[in-house]
C-alpha cells in the first residue's frame, strides 16, 4: 500500500513527495516513457515540425484531419491498455502456490481499472468517434461537420481526459475500483487518496468533448446530406453513426451527472451514494448503467455499419435488406436503453423486475440476428474478394455469434446469479467487443486507409496481424468461460488452487500471441508507408475497391473541400449509380468553396480543463478556480470573434482538380 | 463533350450556384443541446425522487420551505422571460435600443431569482439544513443548485450578448445567438416549473 497524506498546503494542495510512486515497475515505465517522449520532441524540434503541426494538424477544423488524429489517439491509448492487459495475464498465471506474483494490491487494482476505463473511453470511444468524423461527411457527399470548430475542441477535451488519465502512472495514483467506481468503494471513506479523482475528472473532461462531438455528428447527419439524399437513401454507416450519436448523446449526460454526484460526495460531503444519512449506493449503480448499457451499442453500431458496407463492396452486390439493417439498427437503439439492470440482477430487485430486463436482454438477439443474416445473404451468390477488410469481417461473424449466445446465457436471471460477476461474464464481454469492435476497426482501417491516404496497407503483414489476433483471440479468452463456469470471480490477484492454472497459461499464451497480433499491425502500417510509391500500393482512382457509396467518388486523400461540386443523390449507393451511368466529375466551371478557418481556441481550452482537472485533483484550489475562470473569459474571448470563415479561391480548386485529372488519365 | 454526358453529369453534380445558408444547423444544434441538458436534469430529479424522503432523522420540506418566498422566486423567474420574449420581439422590428432594454430588464429578473435563491440557500445552512445534513437535501440542494447555475451562466450570456449587440449591432450572427440564448432562458423556465411543482409544491403537501 502507498504512503500518501491528505495534508494540504496552499500553493500545493495535496501534491507532496509521497505522490511519486515507489515502484520499479513504474520508474522503468516512467524511464522508457521520457526517453521516448524527450526522442520525439527533439525530433520534431530538429526537423521544425512544430509550425506545421500546430498549424496544419492540431488547430485544424478539417473533419478529416481530426478524425485522423482521434484514431492516432486512440492506437497511442490503445498500446498502454494492452500493457494493463499483459501484465494482469502474467500476474494471474504467476501467483499459484503461494506465490504473491509480482504486482502487489494496491498496483495490480489500478491496472485491472485503468485497462477497462482506458480501453472503453480513451481506445474504444476516439477510434469510433475519429473514424465516424472522417467517413460520415464524405459519405453524405458534405464539405465538413455542422460545426467545426467545435469538432476540434471536442477532440482535444478528449486528449486532455487521456493526459489526466496517464498523468495517474507517474503522479499519485489511478483509481482501484473497476472501471464503474461503484460506491461505496469509490467514495471517501474508502478510497480517500487521488485515484479515484483521477477518474473522476479524466473522464468528465472527455465526456465534454464526447458530448459535443455526438450532437455535432448528429446535426451533421440531419442538416449536411447531399442534395436527394432522403433519410432511406442513407449508406448504412451513416445510419449505424446516426444512431450511434443519438445514443451518445441521450446517455453521456447521465455519465456527466452521475459523475457529479459521485464528485459531491467526495469533495463537499453530501449524502447521495453512501451509506449512512439516508444515501443509496445501488443508486449509483443503476445511474452508471443507464449510460453503460446504451455506451455498448454506442460502441458496437458504427461497427455494424462498416461491416455491411464492406460485406457489399466486397460481394460485389447491393447490401440485402437495405430498410430491415435500418429498422434493426433503431430497434437496437431503442432496446439498448431497457436492458441496463441485467448488468445486476443480483441486487435483489426480485423476480418481476429481473424477469423484464432478461426478457428485454433477450429481445435485442433478435434485430441483431436480423443483421447477420442480411450480411450472410449480402455475400450468398456474390463474388466475394476476400482482401483484409472481408477476412475480419468473416472473423466478426464467427467470433461475435459465440459473444452474442454467451450474452444471451447470461441474460438468463437465475443463469447470471452463478455467472455473476465471474470470468465468463469477462469472457463474453471480450469476445463482443473483441470480436465485434476491434475486429470491425481493424475492418475499417484496412477499407478506409487507402483513402485516408492515398495508398493501400500491406497485405502480407496485414495477413500476419489477422492470424495472430484471431488465434490469439480465442486462446485468450475460451479458458476465461471455461474459468467461469469453475467459479473463478473476475480481478484476483492470487490463486490457490492449482488445478485452475493451465488454463491461465492458456490465456497468458493468447494474450501474447495477441501482442504479435499488434506488432505486426504496426508493422504493416511501417512497411505500407515506405512502399506507398509503388504502384501496387498506390491509389489514383480514389476507389480502390470498386465501392458504391460517395466517398469513393473524390480523390485519396481527398481536397480540403472533399467535393469541387455536391454530388446529387439518386438512391442508395450513390456513386455505384453514378459508376453504372457513366456520370463522368465535371473538369471545369468551379465556383469559390466557402470554408471555415482554423483556430487554436480549441487547443487552448482543452489545455485549460486539463489544468482545471489536475488542480482539482490535488485539491490546488487557487489554480482550479483560476484555470476555469481562464476557461470562460478565453470562450467568451472566441465569441467576439465573427471572421470565421473564408473562401477557397477558384485557382486553387482549378489546381487540385486539374491534377487529380491527370492523375486519373495515368491510371487507366 | 457529347450532350448526354452533360446531361448526366448534371444529374448527378450540382453545377449551378448553390446557397448554403450560414448557421442553418445552430439552432437545431441548440435544441439537440438542450434535450442533453434536460437529460442532466431528468437525473437529478430521479435522484431527488429517489432521495426525497430519505431525511435521517433530520428535517423534512414542511419544516424548511418558505412557499410564499419561492412564490415571489417563480414570479421573477417567469417575469424575465416574458421579458425576453419582449427582447426577441423588439428584435424583429429591428429595434436595437428596445432589444438591448428588455434584455436589461430580463438581466435584472434574473439576478432577483439568483439573489432570492441564494438567501433561500444560505438560510437553510446557517438553521443546520445544509447538503450534508441528509440524502433529501443533498439532493434539494444539487437540484436546485445546478438549475441556479445555469441561471448564473445564462446571466453571463447574457451580459456578453448585449456587449455584442451594442458594438455590432442586430447581425445575423447576433440574431442567431438571441434565439439560442431565448432558448436557453425558456427552458431554465420549464425546468423551473417542474422545480416548483415536484420540489416545493408536492413537498407541502
Amino acid at each position: 500500500m502507498a504512503t500518501f497524506s491528505n495534508e494540504t498546503t496552499f500553493l500545493l494542495g495535496r501534491l507532496n513527495w509521497d505522490a511519486i510512486p515507489k515502484e520499479p515497475i513504474v520508474w522503468a515505465t516512467f524511464v522508457v516513457v521520457a526517453i521516448g517522449g524527450i526522442a520525439a520532441l527533439a525530433a520534431l524540434t530538429k526537423y521544425r515540425l512544430w509550425g506545421w503541426l500546430w498549424r496544419e494538424w492540431f488547430t485544424s477544423v478539417d473533419h478529416k484531419k481530426i478524425g485522423i488524429m482521434y484514431i492516432v489517439l486512440a492506437l497511442i491509448m490503445f498500446v498502454r491498455g494492452f500493457a494493463d492487459a499483459i501484465m494482469m495475464r502474467l500476474q494471474q498465471v504467476w501467483a499459484f502456490g503461494g506465490s504473491e506474483g509480482y504486482l502487489n494490491s494496491h498496483h495490480y487494482d489500478q491496472i485491472f481499472t485503468a485497462h477497462g476505463v482506458i480501453m472503453i473511453f480513451f481506445v474504444a470511444m476516439p477510434f469510433i468517434t475519429g473514424l465516424m468524423n472522417y467517413v460520415v461527411p464524405l459519405q453524405i457527399g458534405a464539405r465538413d461537420v455542422s460545426f467545426p470548430f467545435l469538432n476540434n475542441f471536442s477532440f482535444w477535451m478528449t486528449v486532455g481526459g487521456a493526459v489526466i488519465t496517464m498523468a495517474s502512472l507517474f503522479l499519485g495514483e489511478f483509481a482501484q475500483t473497476g472501471w464503474l467506481a461503484f460506491p461505496p468503494l469509490s467514495g471517501i471513506g474508502y478510497s480517500p487518496w487521488v485515484g479515484v479523482d483521477y477518474y473522476i475528472w479524466g473522464l468528465q473532461v472527455a465526456g465534454v468533448g464526447t458530448t459535443l462531438s455526438g450532437i455535432n455528428l448528429l446535426v451533421t447527419i440531419l442538416k449536411m446530406r447531399a442534395p436527394g439524399m432522403t433519410m432511406m437513401r442513407m449508406p448504412i454507416f451513416t445510419w449505424t453513426s446516426f444512431c450511434a450519436n443519438i445514443l451518445i448523446v441521450a446517455s453521456f449526460p447521465v455519465l456527466t451527472m452521475t459523475l457529479i454526484l459521485l464528485t459531491l460526495d467526495r469533495y463537499v460531503g453530501t449524502n447521495f451514494f453512501t451509506n449512512d444519512l439516508g444515501g443509496n449506493p445501488m443508486m449509483y449503480i443503476n445511474l452508471i448503467w443507464i449510460w453503460g448499457h446504451p455506451e455498448v451499442y454506442i460502441l458496437i453500431l458504427p461497427l455494424f455499419g462498416v461491416f455491411s458496407e464492406v460485406t457489399s463492396t466486397f460481394s460485389g452486390k447491393r447490401l440485402f435488406g437495405y430498410s430491415s439493417m435500418v429498422y434493426a439498427t433503431v430497434c437496437i437503439t431503442v432496446l439498448s436503453y431497457l436492458v441496463w439492470l441485467h448488468h445486476f440482477f443480483t441486487m435483489g430487485s426480485g423476480a418481476s423486475v429481473n424477469s423484464f430486463f432478461g426478457i428485454t436482454t433477450m429481445i435485442i438477439s433478435i434485430p441483431t440476428g436480423a443483421k447477420l443474416f442480411n450480411w450472410l445473404f449480402t455475400m450468398y451468390r456474390g463474388r466475394i474478394r476476400y482482401e483484409l477488410p472481408m477476412m475480419w469481417t468473416i472473423a466478426f461473424m464467427l467470433t461475435f455469434v459465440i459473444g452474442g449466445m454467451t450474452g444471451v446465457l447470461l441474460a438468463v436471471p437465475p443463469a447470471d446469479f452463478v455467472l455473476h460477476n465471474s470470468l465468463f461474464l469477462i469472457a463474453h464481454f471480450h469476445n463482443v467487443i473483441i470480436g465485434g469492435v476491434l475486429f470491425g476497426l481493424f475492418a475499417a482501417i484496412n477499407f478506409w486507409w487507402p483513402k485516408a491516404f492515398g495508398f493501400k496497407l500491406d497485405v502480407f503483414w496485414g495477413k500476419v496481424s489477422f492470424w495472430f489476433w484471431v488465434v490469439g483471440f480465442w486462446a485468450a479468452f475460451m479458458p476465461l468461460y471455461i474459468l467461469g463456469l469453475m467459479g473463478v470471480t473476475r480481478r484476483l490477484r492470487v490463486f490457490d488452487d492449482p488445478d485452475l492454472r493451465i488454463w491461465f497459461a492458456i490465456a497468458a499464451f493468447g494474450a501474447v500471441l495477441i501482442a504479435c497480433g499488434i506488432a505486426a499491425m504496426f508493422v504493416q502500417f511501417g512497411v505500407s508507408i515506405l512502399r506507398r510509391d509503388r504502384p501496387e500500393y498506390r491509389d489514383v482512382s480514389g476507389d480502390p475497391w470498386d465501392g458504391r457509396t460517395l466517398e469513393w467518388a473524390t480523390s485519396s486523400p481527398p481536397p480540403a473541400y472533399n467535393f469541387a461540386f455536391n454530388p446529387i443523390s439518386h438512391g442508395l449507393d450513390t456513386w455505384w449509380e453514378m459508376k453504372q451511368q457513366g456520370a463522368t466529375r465535371p473538369t471545369g466551371g468551379y465556383m469559390p468553396i466557402h470554408m471555415p478557418k482554423n483556430t487554436g481556441t480549441g487547443v487552448i481550452l482543452a489545455a485549460l480543463a486539463t489544468v482545471c482537472g489536475m488542480a482539482l485533483v490535488w485539491y490546488v484550489w487557487w489554480l482550479a478556480a483560476l484555470s476555469f475562470l481562464g476557461i470562460i473569459a478565453v470562450s467568451i474571448a472566441h465569441t467576439f470573434n465573427y471572421n470565421r470563415d473564408y473562401y477557397i479561391p477558384v485557382s486553387e480548386i482549378e489546381a487540385t482538380e486539374d491534377a487529380r485529372t491527370r492523375q486519373l488519365a495515368q491510371g487507366v | 463533350m457529347s450532350h448526354a454526358t452533360t446531361d448526366t453529369m448534371r444529374q448527378y453534380w450540382e453545377l449551378e450556384p448553390h446557397h448554403h445558408p450560414e448557421g442553418a444547423s445552430t439552432s437545431l444544434g441548440f435544441w439537440v443541446y438542450l434535450m442533453s441538458d434536460c437529460l442532466m436534469f431528468a437525473v437529478l430529479f430521479a435522484v431527488y425522487g429517489v432521495l426525497g424522503t430519505s431525511f435521517a432523522a433530520g428535517p423534512g420540506p414542511k419544516d424548511l420551505f418558505d412557499l410564499e418566498l419561492v412564490a415571489v422566486n417563480t414570479a421573477m423567474l417567469l417575469l424575465s422571460s416574458i421579458t425576453f420574449g419582449f427582447a426577441m420581439l423588439a428584435m424583429g422590428k429591428g429595434d436595437q435600443r428596445g432589444t438591448l432594454r428588455w434584455l436589461a430588464v430580463t438581466l435584472f429578473f434574473g439576478l432577483c431569482f439568483l439573489a432570492i435563491e441564494l438567501y433561500e440557500f444560505h438560510h437553510l445552512i446557517h438553521i443546520g439544513a445544509g447538503p450534508q445534513r441528509s440524502g433529501f437535501l443533498s439532493a434539494f440542494f444539487t437540484l436546485v443548485g445546478t438549475h441556479g447555475l445555469h441561471v448564473t451562466f445564462g446571466s453571463i450570456w447574457l451580459v456578453t450578448l448585449m456587449v455584442q449587440i451594442t458594438r455590432t449591432g442586430l447581425i445575423p450572427a447576433n440574431q442567431r445567438r438571441m434565439v439560442c440564448l431565448s432558448m436557453f432562458w425558456h427552458f431554465l423556465d420549464v425546468i423551473w416549473i417542474g422545480v416548483f411543482t415536484f420540489v416545493y409544491l408536492l413537498g407541502m403537501i
